[in-house]
């Protein structure tokens, strides 16, 4: 019983630490593909670039903000008892 | 060659300020040096760097700009700290203000008074904590300081260059000084951010929306300064700035918004229940992702920072020598964080901007559906 209660001791803090990584994951490849949007219209039209980098920007802040929901809940896993 | 040594030297002396100010050394308050000419038999116990401590000191609120401590050869501590009013009122006891240094960090009590743990509890007669007297703290914290501090910079700036316009600087002729850093950003807040979301009624959301950016983004770069409080990273200070969004947005809704929520155009039977619910949920959730945004992403890189200078001295409680070692990759990626954390500043400001100008467009927007048939 020890043992198991001992090896379960770290829980919330592993549990909070690995939903954060995820969380980082999906951030990263969200925030990419958004990058790879962009990044191919402005080399298929030169001039909208301005336009363009406004609604990149814009989206990769949504998809941030999204991913740092996430961050959160897992610091607050690590945190409250 | 000159401008590229005053680089270095700028670089360095950064660094240099990074360490100092950012990771004081903690040590055990119970043995406070009160009188020194007493002698301490039993030196201060030094406890092992705790560095959530460390984080915590630094995220949340204090009664005083505490700066750093240290120890003298006796062991006594002494800190560096620039101490705060505090104002109590308590049913029983009325209002109460004395300066937070009357506490002595934690050692003394004061007027019936003690702190534990930046919670302020008031005490019995005989000196035990008295649970049933609720104390309401409306003291003058570190983030109130720096938030008035930051009002005053902003006021000063805008009313000083407003006036220079109203003389005619800048008008009929080019701008100066102070009107050459704002104009460019307040005219990219109007034709970027409030004229595409809100067409003719810009002019009317403008103020809220420049007000809004610039108090963000002063409390954003004033955090980011080495001892200064961390404003923008507190929930309390986003969840107001969310909820004046929130009464904005809910003042300019027509009631093509809210029939598009109690009852979605072009949507089958079975699936309206749902969507009606998510669409009203949806109402309360942006301004609440605004909210979670902004102090997420504070909090995030004044934690990154921390953690990284954290490192040093984790290390060096192992080996000192490995502290050494690890000092110059820990400065050399804090620098490149803070240089990410300037950008996370302008953009967060600007994104809130955005954002909350994007919702107050699709709350009175609408209406027009009739006319969008296709003509042929």
């Amino acid at each position: 019983m020890s043992v198991i209660t001992s090896l379960l001791d770290g829980t919330a803090n592993a549990g909070g630490a690995i939903g954060a990584g995820l969380a980082a994951i999906g951030a990263g490849l969200g925030i990419g593909q958004i990058g790879k949007g962009a990044v191919e219209s402005i080399a298929r039209q030169p001039e909208a670039m301005n336009d363009i980098r406004a609604n990149m920007i814009l989206a990769a802040a949504l998809v941030e903000g999204a991913a740092l929901f996430g961050i959160i809940v897992g610091f607050l896993a690590m945190v409250l008892k | 060659m000159a401008l590229r040594t005053v680089k270095l030297l700028l670089a360095a002396i950064f660094s240099l300020f990074i360490v100092v100010f950012s990771a004081p050394l903690l040590a055990q308050d119970s043995t406070h040096n009160n009188a020194p000419a007493e002698g301490q038999s039993t030196p201060a116990p030094k406890k092992s760097f705790d560095a959530a401590e460390v984080i915590f000191g630094h995220i949340l609120d204090n009664h005083e700009y505490h700066f750093t401590e240290y120890h003298d050869s006796e062991g006594g501590i002494h800190h560096v700290s620039i101490p705060l009013p505090i104002i109590l009122y308590s049913k029983q006891k009325g209002l109460t203000a004395f300066m937070s240094s009357r506490f002595e960090h934690g050692a003394a009590a004061y007027n019936g008074y003690k702190i534990e743990e930046e919670k302020i509890v008031a005490l019995k007669e005989d000196g035990t904590a008295d649970e049933s007297i609720k104390v309401y703290d409306l003291s003058m914290t570190r983030n109130v300081i720096q938030m008035i501090l930051a009002l005053t910079l902003l006021t000063w700036l805008m009313i000083s260059i407003a006036n220079a316009y109203k003389k005619g600087l800048g008008v009929t002729s080019a701008p100066k000084g102070k009107q050459n850093l704002l104009e460019p950003v307040i005219i990219f807040v109007r034709e970027e951010v409030a004229k595409p979301n809100l067409g003719n009624k810009a002019g009317k959301y403008l103020p809220y929306l420049l007000t809004t950016f610039f108090f963000i983004l002063i409390n954003n770069i004033l955090g980011l300064i080495p001892g200064t409080a961390n404003v923008s990273g507190n929930i309390a200070f986003t969840v107001v700035l969310g909820l004046i969004s929130f009464v904005v947005i809910l003042f300019s809704t027509n009631k093509h918004f809210w029939g598009h929520i109690f009852n979605p155009p072009g949507v089958p039977g079975f699936v309206k229940p749902i969507l009606i619910l998510v669409e009203f949920l949806g109402v309360f959730i942006k301004p609440f992702a605004l909210i979670i945004r902004l102090f997420a992403n504070m909090v995030a890189g004044h934690i990154i920072i921390i953690c990284l200078i954290s490192l040093i001295f984790i290390f060096g409680q192992m080996n000192a020598y490995a502290g050494w070692g690890t000092s110059p990759v820990a400065i050399g990626f804090t620098v490149f964080i803070y240089f990410i954390e300037v950008l996370v500043a302008f953009l967060q400001a600007f994104i809130f901007t955005n954002l909350t100008a994007v919702f107050i467009g699709s709350a009175f927007e609408g209406g027009s559906h009739a006319d969008e048939t296709l003509h042929i």
